[in-house]
């Protein structure tokens, strides 16, 4: 079983960026996706740089993918998007049908990504002869349902999860973020820069509910399936995806790594990430309950 | 100068009377779902079983309308055999096109009923022409239903580079998220439109009256509180206050409907195929006046469009039936804060 580390869903300062990956570079971490899949607007990042960094994290013996954003609206989307499933070196993580096209076009093996809405062996069978190497299944998506996916799985297919962090649960065309600062979204002064892991959204009796990342809503409890990794290889789970969070991202890879090799109990892993996750666990949709739901923590002897 | 543009008004059946009066009243094309979860509106007490489909087809036919079979949920790994009948079914009843969301099922459809007209639903989240081309290449589908996140200029760009027609949302119930892409229903209760074909739903809901004023629950989350005043609407989760940075506001969005009646030119001119009115879960009442509504207005815009301006009398009859009675043009245009 591998362990990949997903691509960054928040806008960070460019110092604070790089000094994240040149920390991750040097974790137990075997797959990097790299990328804003989020926001066309956040360009501290640009193409050439990504690459660049994908270079060196290749360099430094890691798989690396190239995500593209999820939402895709106008041409000059289009153009970045035509350039990233063009550049002929590393994979791409296909967000959205229109990605997927343009990389069947060419005959590239890609990474179906969770956005794909990949639900049903037909579906998963049909994404596979277009040229999916790998999928991710939807975040939703609970043990029973991926059971069937699966027994049917075309050959050669490799199943990834997204095993921790605040989950991406929507995607709109209208920024929350400046909806926030009562800026309009195209002047929105970037103000996510402000936010490392998002702006908390709490019920009015307090609740930290989901968190508002720009375009992307997220959900304020930390998706963790650590103590399900015994069953995640049952399921025949081949790769486990942490989510990039602004504090701990390494050591918490680290502690999958462990729990991974058997060098640590998830008990214990799970003790000393504890006061590492920015809230409180939840892996609901594993156990086909709602997704904020914690299952573990039921079991557990503290 | 009239246009020769032929623009299809689609209107929802969530039950035959409804079908009859969107019908009676000028839709071109009224689509509905099966009684289950092979559509996004499955909700309790709505939607056709075989008899009042083949009623429904046997009506809109017999009218000169055309019926369209919304299957856009997400085939569920067990029991996908039930979205493989109810394309079966589709075929027999003689439905003049499906809407479809999962790219198997359309593999399907087009394997198995080769000369079954395709739409591309807009829970299949298609916002860029090479996202709907793909859908043309590998299935032949003939139209796709834009999600409602686009503005006008991108919606017409996106035309420009597809063979594919375009039907848009016009009026009725306004989802900020992108369709298919969201998770937020399912998050709280277990159940989502990809899934179930349901957000936020009914049986999840709770409403409490407290000291601190009338309170809603969706499986326990608080969604919303209101005081005696205010109006208490349906605990849709995006649609309600939250509390971000100490400040309590609509965080993501109003409670409010798309009406987009002012476009009607614009959108002619452009060459939208088909304008959507949201709402099978309404009443047949409701139908019925959007639908008279929309169909004068498309008819007076065709006539003459340069002169088309939009009637009182059809806001104020739109604005009574809207959703927390405010209305928006959406994405379409920009205004947001």
């Amino acid at each position: 079983m591998k362990l990949a580390l997903g691509p960054n869903q928040y806008y960070w300062p460019l110092d604070m960026q790089q000094e994240f990956y040149a920390a991750v570079a040097n974790t137990p971490v075997d797959i990097i996706y790299l990328g804003e899949t989020v926001c066309s607007r956040r360009h501290l990042m640009r193409l050439t740089d990504w690459l660049e960094l994908a270079q060196k994290l290749n360099d430094a013996g890691k798989e690396v993918v190239l995500s593209t954003q999820t939402l895709i609206e106008s041409e000059s989307d289009l153009k970045t998007l035509r350039r990233i499933t063009g550049n002929q070196t590393f994979r791409v993580e296909a967000n959205d049908m229109g990605a997927a096209r343009l990389l069947n076009e060419q005959g590239i093996p890609f990474v179906a990504g969770q956005p794909l809405n990949i639900y049903n062996p037909r579906t998963l069978n049909l994404m596979a002869k277009l040229g999916a190497m790998r999928w991710v299944l939807p975040v939703e998506m609970s043990r029973e349902a991926l059971a069937p996916l699966q027994s049917a799985r075309p050959a050669g297919m490799e199943t990834e999860i997204f095993a921790y962090g605040r989950m991406p649960l929507a995607f709109s065309a209208r920024c929350f973020t400046a909806r926030h600062y009562n800026l309009p979204k195209d002047d929105c002064q970037f103000r996510c820069i402000d936010h490392a892991d998002g702006m908390t959204l709490k019920t009015r009796e307090g609740e930290a509910f989901l968190v508002l990342n720009g375009i992307q809503t997220q959900s304020a409890k930390v998706y963790n399936l650590l103590g399900e990794i015994r069953g995640l290889q049952e399921a025949g789970v081949d790769i486990l995806r942490v989510s990039p969070q602004a504090f701990h991202t390494s050591r918490i890879v680290q502690l999958f790594r462990e729990t991974m090799d058997g060098l640590t109990t998830p008990q214990q892993a799970l003790h000393g990430m504890q006061k590492l996750m920015p809230e409180a666990a939840c892996d609901g949709y594993w156990h086909g309950k709602p997704g904020l739901e914690r299952s573990y923590a039921e079991n557990m002897a503290d | 100068m009239p246009l020769e543009q032929k623009m299809e008004l689609v209107c929802p059946a969530g039950s035959l009377p409804a079908l009859k009066v969107a019908v009676d009243n000028g839709a071109n094309c009224v689509y509905m779902g099966f009684r289950d979860n092979t559509n996004a509106r499955n909700f309790a007490g709505l939607n056709f079983d075989l008899a009042n489909a083949k009623e429904g087809v046997r009506y809109a036919h017999n009218h000169g309308a055309k019926v369209l079979l919304a299957l856009n949920t997400y085939p569920q790994s067990s029991g996908s055999e039930k979205w493989q009948a109810a394309i079966d079914n589709a075929a027999n009843l003689g439905i003049d096109a499906v809407i479809l969301a999962d790219p198997g099922l359309m593999q399907y459809a087009c394997d198995a009923y080769p000369d079954l007209r395709l739409h591309l639903s807009v829970q299949g989240s298609a916002t860029n022409y090479e996202a709907i081309n793909f859908y043309h290449q590998q299935f032949g589908i003939q139209r796709a239903v834009l999600p409602r996140v686009l503005a006008l200029k991108q919606v017409e760009q996106l035309m420009q580079n597809t063979p594919v027609e375009i039907e848009l949302f016009g009026f009725g119930g306004l989802c900020v998220m992108v369709e298919g892409r969201c998770s937020l229903s399912s998050y709280v209760t277990g159940e989502s439109p990809n899934t179930c074909g349901v957000c936020s739903p009914a049986k999840f809901v709770r409403w409490q009256p407290t000291a601190a004023g009338l309170e809603s629950r969706l499986n326990g989350v608080l969604i919303d509180r209101y005081a005696g005043s205010e109006n208490a609407g349906y605990p849709t989760l995006c649609k309600d206050r939250f509390n971000v940075g100490g400040e309590t506001y609509y965080a993501i969005e109003e409670p409010t409907s798309l009406n987009t009646l002012e476009l009607l030119p614009e959108l002619m001119r452009m060459g939208v195929a088909a304008i959507k009115i949201e709402g099978r879960q309404r009443s047949p009442a409701y139908v019925a006046k959007v639908t008279r509504v929309w169909r004068e207005a498309i008819d007076s815009c065709k006539r003459n469009p340069d002169a088309f301006s939009v009637r009182p009398a059809w806001m104020s009859d739109l604005g009574k039936l809207a959703e927390g009675q405010q209305s928006t043009l959406g994405a379409y245009n920009r205004p947001w804060k």
